[in-house]
């Protein structure tokens, strides 16, 4: 009976088990990585040096995007939103709902899943391509701890930039739904603005932040883990900046629930 | 004050690439270590700089056991040692001058003046000059080699190590390469082991040559001994006769 059971079930529960594993394995090594960085967050000298130019080019570059992102999807809040009130509820309430969905989770969210795909798979693949190259290695017989060179500034750099880039995005998102309310809804200027702040609290902007800064931390850590960590060739970088964004993304909606469930 | 690796032992998965190497490089002498592709001459050259971790053995170099020091000592011995990667492994996204100087910054107090004068020096030293503000991509792969070289020397290194220096290169550029580790050799005064399979380029520079087949030093001598050697399995790779190897494996 035994026998004729793992004939049918062997195949499905060894495949389970071997997905278990690992899984169990991938965390226990990324633990094992960001322990690692966050000894090399020590070494001030070598990772101070080149901060700066890693904040420019995950946050300052990234802003085109967001901001074009951020429009769009004001504009879209405000006329669903309108269309989803007629006859029923005031229509001031617009306001209401760009505001809030904007800075609570679509600026965040939005900002973030985009991100994981720029600068997520730039990193896996930036430093992917220096594994395969040797160039990591040339580091280390310069030195230099490629943690602290690589992977320290990149983290500071998405957990400082992300929420900037998102702010200015809930800012954009907010001011396109005004336009839009003002131009294409029956809808005034200080009617909007009332909508805007009847439910607002100091603590929305404060909840966007915390959302932003770890969605920051989440796509950097896991870009550097995957790209440093690379073995092999061409596919294999292929390969890790394909799992960066996957992974970075996943995560970022498991957050976004951790967030609500915990400060909400 | 050299290189010496006892008893070292390397496995990935269950692959033995080195089995028990004891290997001396004396000061001043170059050593080259030989040996066919995928032998594990680049381990065992990654695992004296301390990239790689042997499972077994120790290496000692400069009266240190790389096996044993911590990070920041690794650190600091691996200021004394150059180390010339296989395809130069520049910094793609810096200049050449920008490349030099990533070795300069490890070394405390030296301006940028001083910098500069080491970048050029170096560049000079590896025939490079005029080459400063040119980025790798913009380099033929025996610039890339020489800049990688001049990289290795700009801070003044006690030991050198070549992994594959001549690979994929033309005979002329070869012959210019081997040209310029001979030049280190008698300028700085260091002590090199230099992993190449390319004979005329190792009979060319080295003092002695070892040779690693099956996860094991097969034979240790001089250029003249190598040559004169009876053992088969050196005879067959010197000579590039793989049926002599073959019909002693049988």
């Amino acid at each position: 009976m035994f026998r004729a059971m793992n004939g049918v079930w062997g195949a499905p529960i060894a495949w389970v088990g071997r997905s278990a594993l690992g899984t169990a394995g991938g965390f226990g090594q990324f633990g094992r990585f960001m322990a690692r960085v966050g000894r090399s967050v020590a070494d001030t000298r070598t990772w101070s040096a080149v901060v700066v130019v890693q904040m420019a080019r995950i946050g300052v570059s990234s802003l085109p995007i967001a901001l074009f992102i951020a429009a769009f999807t004001g504009i879209v809040l405000a006329l669903q939103a309108s269309y989803t009130f007629t006859g029923a509820v005031p229509l001031y309430f617009v306001g209401v709902l760009v505001g809030k969905t904007m800075l609570l989770e679509l600026g965040p969210v939005l900002i973030g899943l985009a991100l994981a795909g720029r600068v997520g798979a730039n990193i896996a693949a930036e430093l992917g391509t220096m594994r395969v190259t040797e160039q990591i290695d040339a580091l280390e017989t310069l030195a230099y701890d490629p943690l602290a060179y690589l992977v320290v500034p990149r983290i500071i750099a998405g957990v400082v930039m992300f929420p900037l880039v998102v702010a200015f995005a809930d800012a954009t998102g907010v001011v396109a739904g005004w336009i839009t309310a003002i131009n294409l809804l029956d809808l005034s200027t200080p009617e909007f603005v009332r909508g805007l702040r009847l439910f607002f609290l100091p603590f929305d902007v404060t909840y966007s932040m915390i959302k932003a800064g770890s969605f920051g931390l989440a796509v950097t850590a896991i870009g550097s883990f995957y790209g440093f960590t690379t073995r092999g060739g061409a596919e294999a970088v292929g390969r890790s900046t394909t799992q960066a964004v996957v992974v970075s993304s996943m995560l970022i909606l498991v957050l976004d629930a951790f967030w609500a469930v915990t400060l909400l | 004050m050299s290189i010496l690796l006892e008893g070292i032992s390397k496995a990935f998965g269950s692959k033995v690439v080195l089995d028990r190497i004891d290997l001396e490089v004396r000061e001043g002498e170059t050593v080259a270590v030989i040996g066919g592709s995928g032998v594990g001459k680049s381990v065992l050259l990654k695992t004296i700089v301390g990239l790689l971790e042997p499972d077994a053995g120790r290496v000692v170099v400069d009266d240190q056991v790389v096996t044993e020091l911590s990070r920041e000592h690794l650190y600091e011995l691996r200021r004394r040692v150059g180390y010339v990667f296989q395809f130069a492994a520049l910094f793609d996204s810096m200049t050449v001058k920008d490349n030099l100087a990533m070795g300069l910054r490890r070394i405390a107090g030296m301006d940028a003046e001083e910098r500069a004068h080491r970048t050029e020096e170096a560049l000079r030293l590896v025939e490079m000059e005029g080459y400063e503000g040119q980025l790798p991509g913009q380099l033929s792969g025996g610039q890339r080699k020489r800049v990688g070289l001049a990289r290795a020397v700009a801070t003044r290194p006690k030991y050198l190590l070549y992994d594959e220096p001549t690979t994929g290169l033309d005979p002329v550029t070869t012959s210019v390469i081997d040209r310029l580790i001979l030049k280190m050799d008698e300028e700085l005064g260091v002590t090199s082991v230099v992993v190449t399979h390319d004979m005329t380029s190792a009979y060319r520079v080295a003092d002695r040559i070892a040779m690693l087949y099956d996860g094991r030093i097969r034979f240790t001598g001089t250029p003249a001994e190598i040559q004169a050697a009876d053992d088969p399995i050196v005879r067959g790779f010197v000579e590039g006769r793989p049926e002599l190897m073959q019909e002693s494996t049988a």
